[in-house]
């Protein structure tokens, strides 16, 4: 673990800016990348073969059966996992430890309980650069950004709360703040929405199409509601049962804004069927 | 009852059960009329601190500020180690065993070589202290640092976090509440670890004091002693408490929002 780690200082510089004409064709390439380890006794096979490529802006979402190794492709993509065989490229670098700059989100919040709100969402400023180094002195200013992306998602005014004075539904919230306020390239979203109640997870659909839509980063939402992957996803990527692989892709060809009445329509609900039929099918095979 | 009363009634119960405990104490010594060399009656003891109030005064002041510096080098140490032993596995594995066996020796059998080493006075005193009461320090720290959320740790990782920020960051912080609520079990043993050198091998302390008393078949003082002791010992597990509470506010998060 110490070797992927700790070393990132030198390569990729700037992340976040820097052109690249390949890119533009996939943004994320993964290459028959598997990735096996070993525990107690036996050796699990939690993904194997998965092959997709994901254009530069593109909001992509991953669904499967559970267990199927969803998760582990995200932590593959960002490097936080070695894959076990194959290649997976990020903006046409190959990943050999962790990449830089990724905003990410998961199902528990993980807010920072010794710091406001605000702090919370200002945490990526003083890690990334080239935010990290003019931080201390900037801080008024970045400050201001952190207090305009919490209103635009409906948090105006919570700045100075503690995440545990908030709901689950706002922590979450404050959670995508935290991910998007250094408008990274990347965002991997791991069942963000998964312990919400039905209608905040509806809301807050609406908010990160919103924010996509705004700032138009590629996006990798693992998610096993199928309803919420067409609703915000471009394409949505099926997987098998483990070993994990790619069994399906589907375009999602529904145009936006998506609102909730769209997940209403005769289109919309024959995708949702179309996904869940492989689903259930990966189920019983 | 009105939520002020019981208020009020919570605040007066550990008077009430001390009262009580004496009360009875002092009525069973009355009615099975117990010799006093024995168990003396709580008023005698109460007396004896009264009226040799100087000379507890004088030893009690050595017991506390040896017990205090004792301390302080523990949660020095203590934290130091800790962190060492949260942050890497290897160290872990390579310590843990060690401290663990560290741990296991009576600490009474320390002073004696400790007199070999520094003498006599109030340098074992304090070594004791320190040596006693650091292990919970450092298992405390090292459990915080060793339970941050795995998805924390890759929410800094992949913003491109270096182990050290994440430390930094995450690890100390969340290690505070461990920590402070280590140090009122560890002020604790340090008044033990003091009391254990002054009785073994000290020239003054309440120890010190106990034990000369105890040779003149002076129960009274004996137990006065005792009663100094166990109040120091409360009042620093109040002050502990107090810096906790300061310290981490956050981690007390229920009682501030009701």
């Amino acid at each position: 673990m110490k070797a992927m780690t700790g070393r990132s200082r030198r390569g990729s510089p700037g992340f976040l800016h820097a052109p690249g004409a390949e890119a533009e064709t996939s943004f994320v390439r993964m290459d028959g990348v598997s990735l096996d380890y070993v525990n107690e006794r036996e050796t699990v096979h939690a993904l194997a073969d998965a092959t997709l490529s994901i254009r530069r802006g593109e909001f992509v979402a991953v669904v499967g059966p559970s267990g199927c190794g969803k998760s582990t492709l995200m932590k593959l993509v960002t490097g936080l996992l070695p894959a076990t065989g194959g290649t997976v490229h990020v903006r046409g670098e190959k990943v050999t430890r962790p990449i830089k700059g990724v905003g990410m989100a998961f199902q528990n919040a993980t807010l920072m309980p010794w710091r406001t709100t605000r702090d919370n969402v200002l945490l990526p400023f003083e890690v990334v650069q080239p935010h990290k180094r003019r931080f201390r002195r900037n801080r008024a200013e970045y400050a201001d950004k952190a207090e305009r992306l919490l209103a635009s998602v409906g948090l105006a005014g919570f700045g100075d709360k503690y995440p545990w004075q908030l709901s689950g539904g706002m922590q979450q919230r404050s959670n995508l703040c935290r991910a998007l306020i250094h408008e990274p390239e990347l965002l991997m979203l791991d069942e963000p929405f998964g312990a919400l109640d039905a209608f905040t997870r509806e809301e807050l659909w609406g908010i990160m199409q919103q924010l996509w839509l705004e700032r138009r980063f590629t996006a990798i939402l693992v998610t096993h509601d199928l309803r919420e992957a067409v609703y915000l996803a471009d394409t949505v990527y099926v997987m098998s049962r483990r070993p994990g692989r790619v069994v399906i892709t589907k375009r999602v060809d529904i145009a936006r804004p998506r609102t909730l009445e769209t997940t209403f329509e005769p289109h919309f609900v024959d995708i949702v069927h179309e996904l869940r039929e492989h689903i259930s099918h990966e189920h019983t095979s | 009852m009105t939520i002020r009363q019981r208020r009020l009634l919570r605040r007066a119960m550990p008077w009430l059960f001390t009262a009580v405990l004496l009360g009875a104490w002092e009525l069973a010594c009355i009615a099975f009329e117990i010799q006093e060399i024995v168990l003396p009656r709580p008023s005698r003891i109460f007396e004896t601190m009264f009226l040799r109030a100087e000379i507890l005064l004088e030893f009690c002041f050595q017991t506390l500020w040896t017990t205090i510096i004792g301390f302080l080098l523990a949660i020095a140490g203590g934290l130091l180690l800790g962190l060492l032993v949260g942050a890497s596995p290897f160290i872990y594995s390579g310590l843990y065993p060690l401290l663990i066996a560290f741990n296991a020796i009576p600490k009474v059998a320390i002073v004696p070589i400790m007199m070999i080493w520094v003498g006599v006075g109030a340098l074992p005193a304090i070594i004791t202290a320190f040596v006693i009461s650091f292990f919970p320090i450092v298992v405390n720290v090292a459990t915080g640092l060793a339970t941050i959320e795995p998805e924390m740790r890759d929410v800094l990782r992949s913003l491109g976090a270096s182990q050290r920020e994440i430390l930094i960051k995450v690890g100390i912080p969340r290690a505070m509440p461990y920590l402070f609520a280590s140090l009122k079990i560890a002020i604790t043993l340090a008044f033990i670890g003091t009391v254990i050198s002054e009785t073994v091998g000290g020239n003054g302390g309440v120890g010190f004091l106990m034990l000369s008393a105890s040779a003149r078949n002076d129960a009274p003082t004996t137990f006065a002693g005792l009663f100094a002791i166990a109040i120091m010992g409360i009042l620093m597990y109040a002050a502990c408490a107090l810096i906790e509470r300061r310290m981490t506010r956050w981690a007390f998060r229920g009682e501030i929002v009701a």
